[in-house]
């Protein structure tokens, strides 16, 4: 396609020839897992720079957060949790970005799935000394429900006056935020706090520490059920877009709207359940946000997992089992780099890790050939 | 409530508003669609705020922004036009990148507030008489809200009018043919995309330097650069339609705030005086209206057959089929 061979005035030839063409074969499978993980290391590098020159200690900030996110047993279960909901967004971004459905609401679905897991305890749907494996159910169910309702609202609103998912997402988050705040503050505030009363006890999520009687071994580890909620839904997700029919439409739609079309798909009908799919696995992480790790219904619970979710996703490549993967990777940054200063970093070190990566599937549609110049 | 001060001030949050829609509007009618006019709108705000501390010169802090803004654009043009790659997941790429530098840049800007210094705010003699006008648009208004009244007709005409503005449609509506005529898409849709920067810079100074002074983090500009993007589809793409939505905006925006205050509206019980915490209702309203501007544009554009410009978002790859 493009030829960067210079000869400049002074007859000095510029030794190599870099030529760029289009791929037509597919490219090596293991080129992709490749090229990521040098766009990671690239990103880290481009990250310390900023982090020096904004007047920080770049090493001394990944070493931080290296060792307080992997260091040991306590700290890696500690990164499991805040993986777990990543996990959960992720999946939720991977199956609207595999039909190039913009969901950038996440974040907005998570706090309707901690309000509808909220309402559970609250209202109460369930007595309060109903058994734990009711809770669990149903808590995980309403957080599905209300994340879903969320998501349905732009999705009826594009299929039915194609109106841009990416804004309308968008501005439902600001949203779901106040309207969570509504009932923190008005409802269920205690005693006037910003907060609701704390759950009781067998409404919380069991946890691995729960183990600990049997096994002291896990004892302090705060790695909840939510983990097992993650993986299934990563595996099953996996199942449906890769293995069945929904799947194939899916991923037919997000290739060529057109030949969808033409094969009879109703694109209108997916967008509306794609987002609500995407809104569940999003309302999910909030409910098991709230019932495993909060354990009350309160603000500010999220620092910002939805939006973290679009890069996760887009780093596994929306593949669901990579989004298990990645979501740890980016648990563990966010686990320690609450304690880095200045606060911006680990939103920094996302953004380049993004741009980073987008910029390096250039390589995966483009081939790059460098050859020594020939004499002429 | 005073509706002229409402209204007035509405002209003034609108500006910003203004500012970025249109410069997004430069951006999409190129082709190329820039989801990252928040965090552009913050790297103006910082940098502006950041150098009016430092040197004492609000000017100088506006012309800072709008240059740091305008280069971290040409990261997504970069992307987008040379690498070719999605527009969407690099304008939100863009913007991760853009927050995360001005927060980190940032950081202890706040406790500057009272050595940063203002852009000037002046009422326009002789137009202030006008009857209602007058007060609303021209009494002790920003010099940011008055180059905003300018800019207007300059934007239309250039887009509309002018040979440049002609190439800049060519561009964006079909590349293939603007290339045959010599027209050098890839330059021009760098240089809009870098227009764009510059616009947001100069909307997300504005906020910091006058509209509502100061630097807070995210919540500066708190998603208007979100909203500007849904007000250029509410626009369809014209600066003068712009204009409308971002000061009806503003006005919305600043009457949802002030709905608080009083005891009784037109002599009715206000239930958001009674309770604050229907105030969080009226929180969501911006958010809401955003919606309700999409789904009119949207609704308006299906029947007049009025799109988006035609490449909107794809590629331009020379000698390849297609737009």
């Amino acid at each position: 396609m493009a030829d960067i061979s210079s000869k400049s005035a002074s007859g000095w030839k510029f030794p190599f020839r870099i030529k760029i063409e289009n791929r037509v074969d597919n490219p090596p499978k293991w080129l992709s897992p490749v090229l990521s993980l040098t766009a990671v290391v690239v990103a880290l590098l481009i990250g310390a720079l900023v982090i020096w020159l904004g007047g920080g200690k770049p090493w001394a900030a990944y070493t931080h957060i290296a060792k307080y996110s992997l260091g040991s047993v306590g700290v890696l279960s500690d990164t499991m949790v805040k993986a777990i909901p990543l996990m959960l967004v992720g999946l939720a971004c991977s199956i609207a970005f595999r039909m190039k459905l913009w969901n950038i609401g996440a974040e907005g679905q998570f706090y309707l799935g901690a309000f509808g897991a909220s309402l559970v305890v609250l209202l109460p749907i369930l007595p309060m000394e109903a058994p734990k494996w009711q809770f669990i159910l149903v808590t995980a169910l309403f957080g599905m429900i209300l994340g879903a309702a969320w998501g349905f609202i732009p999705g009826f609103l594009k299929a039915r006056y194609n109106v841009n998912e990416i804004i309308s997402t968008l501005m439902m988050n600001y949203i779901a935020i106040e309207w969570n705040n509504y009932f923190i503050y008005g409802v269920w505030s205690e005693s006037g706090f910003q907060m609701s009363r704390m759950f009781q006890k067998n409404a919380w999520l069991p946890r691995l520490s729960d183990l600990a009687k049997r096994w002291p071994f896990f004892g302090g580890l705060t790695t909840h059920f939510g983990l097992v909620f993650a993986v299934l839904a990563a595996i099953i997700l996996w199942l449906i877009l890769s293995k069945s029919k929904w799947g194939y439409e899916i991923r037919l739609i997000g290739d060529n709207p057109r030949a969808a079309e033409y094969a009879g798909i109703s694109i209108k009908k997916n967008i509306i359940l794609v987002m609500m799919v995407s809104g569940a696995l999003a309302g999910l992480a909030g409910s098991s946000e709230i019932m495993g790790v909060v354990h009350r219904f309160q603000g500010a619970i999220s620092p910002g997992y939805g939006y973290t979710g679009i890069i996760i996703a887009w780093l596994a490549k929306l593949n669901p089992l990579a989004v298990i993967l990645t979501s740890i990777l980016f648990g563990a940054l966010i686990l320690a780099g609450r304690e880095v200063q200045p606060a911006g970093i680990p939103t920094l070190i996302q953004g380049v890790i993004m741009v980073a990566l987008i910029a390096s599937d250039f390589f995966y549609r483009n081939r790059v050939s460098i050859t020594r110049q020939v004499e002429d | 409530m005073n509706f002229i001060l409402i209204l007035a001030s509405g002209v003034a949050t609108g500006t910003v508003l203004l500012y970025a829609t249109v410069g997004e509007i430069f951006s999409e009618r190129s082709g190329i669609l820039n989801l990252g006019v928040e965090g552009m709108m913050l790297i103006g705000a910082m940098s502006a705020y950041k150098t009016a501390a430092a040197t004492g010169n609000a000017w100088l802090g506006l012309l800072v922004a709008m240059l740091a803004a305008g280069l971290i654009s040409q990261i997504h043009a970069f992307i987008t036009i040379t690498l070719q790659a999605d527009q969407v997941i690099s304008g939100l790429a863009l913007n991760f990148l853009a927050t995360g530098i001005s927060l980190v840049l940032g950081e202890g800007l706040t406790s500057l507030r009272d050595v940063v210094p203002h852009l000037p705010k002046f009422s326009i003699p002789g137009l202030t008489q006008i009857p209602w006008l007058g007060g609303i648009f021209f009494y002790n208004q920003s010099i940011m809200v008055y180059i905003g009244f300018l800019f207007i007709p300059l934007a239309w005409y250039f887009i509309n009018r002018t040979r440049p503005g002609m190439h800049l449609r060519a561009v964006g509506e079909y590349p293939a043919a603007a290339d045959t005529l010599g027209i050098r898409v890839y330059l021009l849709r760098y240089l809009y995309v870098f227009v764009g920067g510059l616009l947001a810079g100069l909307a997300g100074a504005t906020i910091s330097l006058s509209i509502s002074p100061g630097w807070f983090g995210g919540l500066t500009t708190a998603g208007q650069g979100w909203i500007a993007i849904g007000l250029v589809i509410f626009a369809q793409w014209n600066p003068v339609r712009a204009a409308f939505g971002g000061f009806t905006f503003g006005a919305l925006r600043r009457l949802v705030l002030d709905l608080q205050g009083p005891a009784t509206i037109l002599g009715l019980a206000n239930p958001f005086y009674y309770n604050v915490n229907y105030g969080f209702f009226l929180k969501m309203l911006p958010y809401i209206f955003t919606v309700v501007f999409l789904v009119i544009g949207s609704r308006e554009a299906n029947r007049k057959r009025i799109g988006s410009p035609a490449a909107l978002g794809l590629p331009y790859i020379r000698g390849q089929r297609g737009l």
